[in-house]
């Protein structure tokens, strides 16, 4: 017996719950980025087992869209933390609750 | 009829030395610069108008009138409604513009002397220029709305020219009140041109196909009933252009603008407020008079209030001190007269006293212009006497101002006022539709009109015995004056000695002198005519005869009718009463008429004498008799004014508007969206903290919720 869409699907939810627990829970900030990228891939995942499952192709291209944004979600995003840290030589978000300085 | 753009020349050429004043002339403030661009602007504005009257064809000549047009452009077209800017010299305009072009060169002239060393001269001549360029525009304009644009250009010139002295507050104040008072009237003749837009379909006055003023000629006239007034017709109409008038005309109730307007320069008093702009009312009324015809309950009051108008302000008139204060209330009680004779259907009666008025009354500005230069700015007569010694040319010109305007025989003011008091004396009916009158009505209004030349004749005489005759109060108050001031010793040495003013000043007064004495022969009336010449001409009635001459009209309502023997033929009467064959203008009286009027005309002679004695022989000996206060005070009009209406909306806006409405309810309004706004965000702050992973746990929360939601409705959904 392969391996079924289920098991996919289970594993897909669980990175998803870890990265939307990292998200809630990590105060360091690229944990929290790394949670964040944790959450895309398990939705990649869940695209491209279904993908598989239906013999359908487009779920496989809504990947490539979301690899996509990921990276150039990363390019900004790490630009905003590498600011972040270079204005309150923190990497605490709660440390940067407030906008002004 | 026919078009020439020499037309717009008249009115353009003002327009254009008031541009060139205002732009250059600021720049080289050299008074023989800007003097003689605005005296020339005018002068090419009189060449053209007399020679557009009189050439061969022109506006004035020929049996036929003529009609000259100048259309330029088409300024508004929305639909049936036209108005074009557009100019037209008929028998009427064209006699209003020789005298508004030709009197106001001659005060042009003056006011180069009399503004000399004036530090606003360019300034000055602008607004002068302006003025002509708007009253030249209201006379020749060939629709209401243009005439209303020079109606309301005379009222904005009025308005800085009374202003003009912007270092005194009395004068800032009186070119205010001349705006508003304006104002009101103004509102009269808007809703006037709307409603005559309403009933015609048309503004013009001069389009061959159904203008204004010959589709309600061609209507039925409005029955003598009150409340015509109100019916929306032909009434109400002419009442609202009355209004107008009464406005702009100084007429009551809205007077009491004219005699604050003395603020102003004097030459500005002669050219506005006595010779041109304040008779735009009784032009309008004659121009209009096809809709006054037609409106007997209007006529009515036109009548009624321009004889109340003379009266009253020949009685304030007697008690004034400030000789330019006699002169105006002297203008509104003339503007009565025309007015009473408007009222009466006597439009030509009209026409001819504004032109006479406008020679003597500007004539006698003028001189009290060269008394108070040659006073050195002492308006108080009170302050004057014994000034023909030092100013021989002004005293005689002034003379003949005086005798004019009393109404003695040759003189142009006795053929006019006379013409008008006739008129008043034999009218019968009123308007097209020959509304009898009973013989009281038009008997009372002679006598206001007789008492009113007996009281012209005294305050005129008082005038002249305070100013020119007696002894030289000057010195003595001059002196008083010094040792008041104690500290000015030494100005006893140069006490003011009056002296007579320069030839700018006393050349205009010359010409002027003689038309305010041989400017009456223009309207000899066939009584008086007929004693010297077997066929005497009335050039003015023959000339104004085509303009006022409505068609027969029929008689629609039976319940008015005249008795046998059909009434006197007025100015405007059915043509039916003209004799056959006879040129239009040359009916003959009958020779009982002939003989009532020679008696009326002796009579108001006797009276004008009789008046000269009187203020003679009181005025003579006590120059400074103290007369009653209620007239030195001027009926306390003003304070009533400002105790019914002023106060009340000073108080109304002060109280209501501004601390009520503003204060509380706008400013309260916005104070309160404010507060609230800012209250709100203020609880609203707390639910952002600032801390991301709050945000992140909020849109899990809310994303579960979701999920949620959906989740049990299609389970139930499923399940089902």
């Amino acid at each position: 017996m392969g391996p079924q869409l289920s098991w996919y699907l289970a594993l897909s939810a669980i990175l998803f719950t870890i990265g939307a627990a990292g998200v809630i829970i990590k105060r360091n900030v690229i944990s929290m980025f790394m949670c964040i990228e944790l959450m895309l891939n398990a939705v990649n995942l869940t695209f491209v087992a279904f993908s598989s499952y239906f013999r359908d192709v487009s779920g496989q291209l809504f990947v490539f869209i979301v690899m996509t944004v990921a990276a150039a979600e990363a390019a900004v995003g790490l630009g905003i933390i590498i600011a972040i840290f270079r204005n309150r030589e923190s990497l605490d978000v709660d440390d940067a609750s407030v906008l002004k300085l | 009829m026919y078009e020439t753009n020499l037309l717009s020349v008249i009115i353009f050429a003002p327009l254009a030395g008031a541009a060139i004043n205002w732009l250059i002339g600021r720049r080289v403030r050299n008074e023989q610069f800007i003097g003689s661009v605005a005296c020339g602007a005018v002068g090419i504005s009189t060449i053209v108008a007399f020679y557009l009257a009189f050439k061969s064809g022109g506006a004035l000549r020929g049996d036929q009138p003529i009609t000259i047009f100048d259309h330029l452009w088409t300024w508004i077209q929305v639909g049936k409604f036209r108005a074009d800017f557009g100019l037209a010299m008929d028998r009427l305009s064209g006699v209003y513009v020789l005298f508004v072009t030709f009197v106001g060169f001659l005060i042009h002239v003056f006011a180069v002397g009399y503004m000399h060393e004036d530090k606003g001269f360019y300034r000055f001549f602008a607004f002068l220029n302006l003025f002509m360029f708007s009253m030249l525009t209201l006379v020749l304009a060939d629709n209401f709305l243009l005439m209303f644009v020079g109606w309301e250009g005379v009222g904005l010139c009025s308005y800085l020219l009374i202003g003009y002295y912007t270092d005194r507050k009395e004068a800032g104040d009186a070119a205010k009140k001349a705006f508003i008072a304006n104002r009101v009237g103004d509102w009269g003749f808007v809703m006037g041109i709307m409603l005559v837009f309403f009933l015609t379909g048309s503004i013009s006055f001069f389009d061959k196909s159904g203008n204004a003023l010959q589709t309600i000629g061609n209507m039925a006239a409005d029955p003598f009933t009150w409340h015509a007034l109100f019916a929306g017709g032909i009434t109400s109409v002419a009442i609202l252009l009355f209004i107008g008038a009464t406005g702009k005309s100084a007429q009551i109730p809205l007077y009491v603008w004219l005699p604050d307007a003395m603020a102003g320069p004097t030459p500005v008093s002669a050219l506005i407020h006595a010779a041109t702009m304040v008779t735009a009312g009784v032009y309008m009324i004659v121009r209009c008079n096809a809709i006054f015809m037609h409106a007997p309950v209007a006529m009515f009051i036109v009548a009624i209030v321009g004889a109340v108008t003379a009266l009253f302000a020949a009685t304030i008139g007697i008690a004034q001190n400030d000789i330019k204060k006699v002169l105006a209330y002297s203008t509104i009680s003339q503007l009565g007269y025309m007015f009473l004779a408007c009222g009466i259907g006597a439009f030509v009666a009209a026409i001819f006293h504004v032109v006479t008025h406008a020679f003597f009354k500007a004539l006698l500005f003028l001189g009290s212009g060269s008394v108070i230069t040659g006073m050195h700015h002492e308006q108080d007569m009170r302050r004057m006497g014994g000034l023909k010694k030092y100013m021989p040319i002004t005293f005689v010109t002034m003379l003949a101002g005086w005798l004019a305007i009393c109404g003695i025989l040759p003189f142009a003011g006795f053929f006019s006022k006379d013409e008008i008091l006739w008129k008043t004396w034999s009218v019968k009916a009123l308007g097209a539709g020959l509304v009898n009158m009973p013989a009281a009505f038009s008997k009372s209004l002679w006598v206001i009109g007789i008492i009113t030349a007996l009281l012209t004749a005294i305050y005129m005489t008082r005038l002249m015995v305070m100013t020119f005759w007696g002894t030289e109060r000057f010195r003595e108050s001059h002196a008083g004056a010094e040792s008041a001031n104690a500290h000015h010793d030494h100005a006893k040495h140069h006490a003011p000695e009056p002296s007579e003013s320069s030839w700018l000043m006393t050349m205009p007064l010359i010409v002027l002198a003689v038309l305010s004495t041989i400017g009456g022969f223009i309207g000899v009336p066939y009584a008086l005519g007929s004693l010297f010449s077997s066929r005497p001409v009335n050039y003015i009635e023959r000339t104004l005869e085509p303009v006022v001459k409505s068609e027969p009209v029929e008689q629609s309502s039976p319940e008015v009718r005249w008795s046998s023997p059909p009434p006197q033929p007025i100015d405007g009467a059915p043509a039916a009463f003209f004799i056959e064959g006879a040129k239009p203008g040359e009916v003959i009286p009958s020779e009982e008429e002939i003989r009532e009027e020679r008696l009326l005309a002796v009579l108001s002679l006797l009276v004008a004498l009789s008046g000269i004695g009187i203020g003679w022989l009181i005025f003579q000996n006590r120059p400074l008799l103290e007369l009653p206060s209620i007239l030195e005070n001027k009926y306390y009009v003003d304070e009533i004014y400002d105790a019914a209406i002023i106060n009340p909306i000073e108080a109304g806006s002060r109280e209501g508007l501004w601390k009520f409405f503003d204060v509380e309810v706008i400013d309260g309004f916005l104070h309160g969206l404010g507060r609230t706004v800012t209250e709100a965000g203020g609880m609203i702050r707390y639910l952002q903290t600032g801390f991301v992973r709050s945000y992140a746990a909020i849109i899990l929360l809310g994303a579960l919720a979701i999920i949620g939601f959906f989740s049990y409705y299609g389970v139930r959904l499923l399940s089902r």
